[in-house]
């Protein structure tokens, strides 16, 4: 019974996240529901492994986990750079969008209190 | 060479667990394998205190509780603040100082600041950390010293 | 009576497990912007993937299928904070600025599609 109401709520979570992934505005979105919507699909193979009483399943929950977190790093790497083969930066490069410093308001950088 | 064997003995473990079969054939696949693992890792001069951090064990099993309570309390925070009737949120970006004096301490610090829901690393430049938190105002510097402290702790003496 | 425990607790642990991911869930199409919906996910993969995970190594017992299940469940919160960092990071490299409370007209709700200027075509 206690699987029965996880797996529900498993389900529903991913339609969730699936309104999310499909409206999405920019692709990050989307990408970042997909992980999302693999990390809920591990989960679930867990439980159903219990339901069906399997947990020979939770070996593919674990290929699974592995594929997902490998899918997600890859489509960011290329949406980022649009090539999969392209290198890293060079060390001590300030990654684009950073903002050095601390900002003026809201900044919480203090050296002293540590 | 030290940590050649405790790799050895990790991915062995793993090899153990994940078969559970203990046919002479499978175990002899198992050490081989494990071997070449430890052999390529070798070779590729990968083998350090980064990719292997044993030193960490012991501190590491004072330091996880501490964080999994830290990760449940920030979960009550963010949940409370989804379902709330009206959203409150007032996201912007702090920056933290961070104390570790090695890449794989900031590692841990970074991983730490992200599992904990309602900050998130979005940069790091040398000790300058760039957060996004949700709720600015409830940010107010005292955790983040307070997981900056541990994390320096747990890292313990500098790399040689 | 052992059992009757350790049953009642991981209902409690599944129940908690699947709160939290449905409120993850839930903030993932609710808040505005992808910055603070990485809060929500990671809601998920912490506490939501970490207390279900829990509770069906409770129900369980000592034996190698919980070793296993533990397994996933350091495998999982070792890689989502990567993964969440590189989503962040490769928003923020795109051209994407964070949700601010007060750039927009002080309604959190928004949806924030009129901020993903500079974002990939969606």
């Amino acid at each position: 019974m206690m699987f029965v109401v996880t797996s529900a709520a498993l389900l529903v979570g991913m339609g969730l996240v699936m309104c999310r992934a499909l409206l999405g505005p920019t692709a990050y979105d989307r990408v970042l529901a997909l992980n999302n919507i693999g990390t809920k699909t591990v989960v679930l193979i867990a439980v159903l492994g219990f339901l069906n009483g399997r947990p020979e399943f939770l070996d593919l929950a674990l290929a699974y986990a592995l594929i997902n977190f490998i899918g997600t790093i890859a489509v960011l790497k290329y949406i980022e750079y649009g090539d999969l083969g392209a290198g890293s930066r060079p060390d001590g490069a300030v990654p684009e969008g950073f903002r050095p410093g601390a900002r003026s308001d809201g900044s919480l950088r203090d050296r002293g209190t540590t | 060479m030290n940590r050649a064997v405790w790799l050895w003995g990790i991915l062995f473990a793993l090899w153990l667990v994940l078969s559970w079969h203990f046919t002479t054939l499978l175990l002899t696949f198992g050490v081989a394998t494990c071997v070449i693992a430890v052999w390529v890792a070798v070779r590729m001069g990968t083998l350090d205190r980064e990719s292997v951090p044993v030193h960490l064990i012991l501190r590491a099993f004072a330091y996880v509780p501490w964080l999994v309570w830290e990760i449940f309390r920030s979960n009550v925070r963010v949940a409370r603040l989804i379902l709330a009737p009206r959203l409150r949120v007032d996201p912007s970006i702090v920056h933290f100082f961070a104390s570790q004096r090695t890449d794989l301490g900031r590692f841990i610090y970074a991983n730490s600041i992200t599992l904990t829901p309602g900050t998130v690393t979005t940069g790091i430049v040398g000790d300058d950390f760039e957060v996004h938190a949700i709720v600015q105002s409830e940010i107010d510097g005292s955790e983040e010293n307070d997981m900056n402290r541990r994390v320096t702790w747990l890292e313990g003496e500098a790399a040689p | 009576m052992m059992e009757q425990a350790a049953t009642a607790l991981s209902w409690a642990l599944l129940l908690g497990g699947a709160f939290f991911l449905l409120t993850g869930s839930l903030g993932m199409v609710r808040l505005p912007d992808v910055f603070t919906r990485m809060h929500a996910a990671g809601m998920t993969d912490t506490m939501g993937a970490g207390m279900i995970l829990v509770g069906l190594a409770v129900y369980n017992g000592a034996d190698l299928v919980t070793v296993r299940l533990l397994l996933i469940l350091a495998f999982l919160w070792f890689t989502s904070p990567i993964a969440t960092h590189a989503v962040a990071k490769a928003a923020l490299s795109g051209g994407l600025r964070p949700y601010t409370l007060g750039a927009g007209d002080g309604d959190a709700a928004g949806d924030g599609a009129d901020r993903a200027e500079g974002g990939l075509p969606s």
